[in-house]
């Protein structure tokens, strides 16, 4: 029974850390954007490539963040909270 | 003083001992504290050891001591670049700092103005110090900018001179900054701690992420090689795919993201700080401040002059 039970964490932890990466959708399509226009404007104008390029690393940067939010749930999911749930688990399921 | 003389070059050497010795340090204590027959592996900050406290105990981890032997590493090598300056002659390394120094200072005046001028050592300091923290995963060691608690402590000081810049014009308009639109304040407020929280975590995040896939590539370089090249009799049980591979991921995730993550916090640094600060505000203010003063003075004049008039 305890074993069925730390399975579950374990899988149910791996599974929320997937799913948590979903949102590594939306800062790859948001920085592609970023790049495609940044593109557009350095062959409209090459002279301004030095802007550009150091404006778009900024705003990619920024526009990261939330991917990496998700990254953080994802590792501590992944690395700190199957330790911690199992302890939990340990200490509360009666010794049979 | 001379600079072929002996003491001179003596004196250079001993400051590249000094620039090399802390990596050495922190190579050898990771080889000692390292647990024997740990392969390759995910793990945090390891701790050294602990030093009792009467509420908690006080963990020294990896990424505290690597974090302060960079500083002794980059407090030698600033030494070592400033050796030896002159106006006529300048040596090879002194062009190399004048270069880095005028960067930073004109990084510093196009983004944040010539009212922070004086931003460009720290701005400087951050770039350094991230950019040769995260540099240090080059040689196999734990690089402290994946450690949240170091990083946290910078976006902390941060955040500290952002506020501190917002007080300028007093607490009443610190508190009024809130309260924009006041249907707004609660976000407002949420947005205010989010500022350091989200520094910390998208340097941290992001060279942690590149650690933890160069191992997830390694450890499968590692299964790939004993599947592909395991039939053969001796060669086959060393992971040779392993050579040479993972560097290629090294350069984007250790050199490129590191450097560019430093950029990108120091950037972030002066638009926040250099944003905190209610320019127009602060002048009204000190140019009222200074007409009260002149009327003040004036009227105390006038008085004067009248009471003398009075007596006369």
């Amino acid at each position: 029974m305890l074993q069925i039970a730390i399975g579950i964490i374990l899988g149910c932890c791996a599974l929320g850390a997937g799913m948590a990466m979903i949102a590594g959708i939306g800062p790859g399509i948001g920085e592609g954007n970023a790049v495609a226009k940044a593109c557009e404007a350095i062959g409209r104008q090459p002279e301004s490539k030095g802007a550009v390029t150091s404006t778009m690393l900024m705003g990619c940067a920024i526009a990261e963040t939330t991917g990496l939010y998700a990254l953080v749930i994802a590792i501590l999911l992944i690395f700190v909270a199957p330790n911690m749930l199992v302890d939990i688990l340990l200490t509360v399921a009666p010794i049979a | 003083m001379d600079r072929n003389s002996r003491l001179f070059k003596a004196v250079d050497a001993m400051l590249i001992a000094l620039m090399l010795v802390p990596i050495l340090v922190a190579i050898v204590l990771k080889v000692l504290f390292t647990p024997v027959g740990e392969g390759i592996s995910i793990t945090g900050a390891r701790i050294y050891f602990t030093i009792p406290m009467p509420l908690q105990d006080l963990p020294i981890t990896e990424a505290q001591i690597n974090s302060w032997l960079v500083m002794i590493s980059i407090f030698a090598l600033c030494l070592f670049l400033t050796h030896g300056l002159s106006v006529k002659k300048p040596l090879k390394r002194q062009l190399i700092i004048e270069w880095a120094v005028e960067k930073v200072q004109a990084m510093v005046n196009g983004s944040m103005g010539l009212t922070f001028a004086g931003f460009a050592p720290f701005i400087m300091t951050i770039l350094a110090l991230s950019a040769f923290s995260s540099l240090l995963s080059l040689f196999g060691l734990f690089p402290p900018t994946s450690d949240i608690n170091i990083v946290g402590g910078w976006a902390i000081l941060v955040f500290a001179l952002i506020t501190y810049y917002k007080f300028k014009c007093g607490p009443v308009e610190y508190l009024k900054s809130f309260a924009e639109p006041i249907a707004l304040t609660p976000l407002n407020v949420i947005s205010e701690i989010a500022t350091p929280l989200s520094m910390a975590f998208r340097h941290y995040g992001n060279v942690l992420s590149g650690t933890v896939i160069a191992v997830l590539v390694t450890t499968g370089l590692q299964g790939l090689s004993s599947l592909v090249l395991g039939w053969i009799p001796v060669v086959g049980e060393f992971p040779l795919l392993q050579i040479g591979l993972p560097a290629i991921l090294s350069i984007y995730f250790d050199v490129f993201s590191g450097c560019l993550q430093a950029y990108i916090f120091a950037m972030l640094t002066m638009m926040y700080v250099s944003g905190a600060f209610p320019a127009e505000k602060y002048e009204q203010r000190r140019r009222l401040k200074e007409q009260r003063k002149k009327e003040k003075k004036n009227s105390i004049k006038n008085k004067s002059s009248n009471e003398n008039l009075e007596v006369n």
